[in-house]
């Protein structure tokens, strides 16, 4: 299983921090698929961190990851 | 702990003191603070929020970024989560260097490297409404699914 993490308007549209959901042998691509339609959101130009380090649309998600979708970003 | 991200004010001075060292020949100090007026917009205040444990690790990766680039440097980044008033403080970088102009450098390299790496997101409340600030607008894009290959760790 993956933990799944939503942030800011992603987070609101959800309506949950995190979801659990079994990601794994599946790229981030397909986890942004998977995810867009479950929970109806856009995720095109989302950045994706897996274990807390960005990710690419190829990578493959193996069991136990930590999946966390992160908006474009606006601290400082 | 030179780079964190904190629930509670910032007291610059502390992070200043993290940065002390007897080869630095400047300190540089941003300070990054809530603007009342955007674009002629109103903001009434501010919620930061932050993907804390990936926040604070890409903070470290800049401040590895800035020792590797400008010899001797010596960083410290905090940046404010929570409600913030207008002229609070969001974020504090300070940076020593032995020479004055490596400092400045490195510390505007800094900030920018903070607004586009770092897991940080505002939400600007106004009188008639909120929004979570570097979305809908959607003026940052990632065609690719993630930021540029400068922008990735090592």
């Amino acid at each position: 299983m993956n933990k799944v993490m939503f942030f800011a308007h992603l987070r609101d549209a959800v309506g949950e921090e995190s979801v659990s959901v079994d990601l794994t042998g599946k790229t981030v691509a397909e986890a942004k698929a998977i995810l867009s339609e479950q929970h109806g959101i856009n995720l095109e130009t989302v950045m994706t961190a897996v274990n807390e380090e960005f990710a690419g649309d190829d990578d493959v998600l193996s069991d136990g990851d930590v999946v966390a979708f992160i908006p474009p970003v606006s601290g400082g | 702990m030179n780079f964190e991200i904190s629930k509670e004010p910032i007291d610059t001075q502390s992070i200043i003191d993290k940065v002390i060292q007897r080869e630095a020949g400047a300190i540089t100090t941003f300070i990054g603070t809530v603007r009342e007026l955007t674009a002629g917009k109103k903001t009434l205040y501010l919620i930061y929020e932050a993907y804390e444990s990936m926040a604070v690790k890409k903070l470290e990766q800049i401040g590895r970024e800035i020792e590797e680039r400008w010899t001797g440097a010596k960083v410290a980044i905090s940046h404010r989560v929570g409600k913030l008033e207008i002229t609070d403080i969001a974020v504090v970088i300070a940076v020593s260097t032995p020479h004055r102009a490596d400092s400045y450098e490195a510390n505007r390299y800094a900030i920018e490297r903070i607004k586009e790496i770092v897991p940080i997101w505002k939400k600007e409340h106004w009188e008639d409404g909120e929004e979570w600030i570097g979305n809908q607008l959607e003026t940052v894009a990632y065609p690719t699914g993630k930021p540029e290959e400068s922008d990735l760790d090592e």
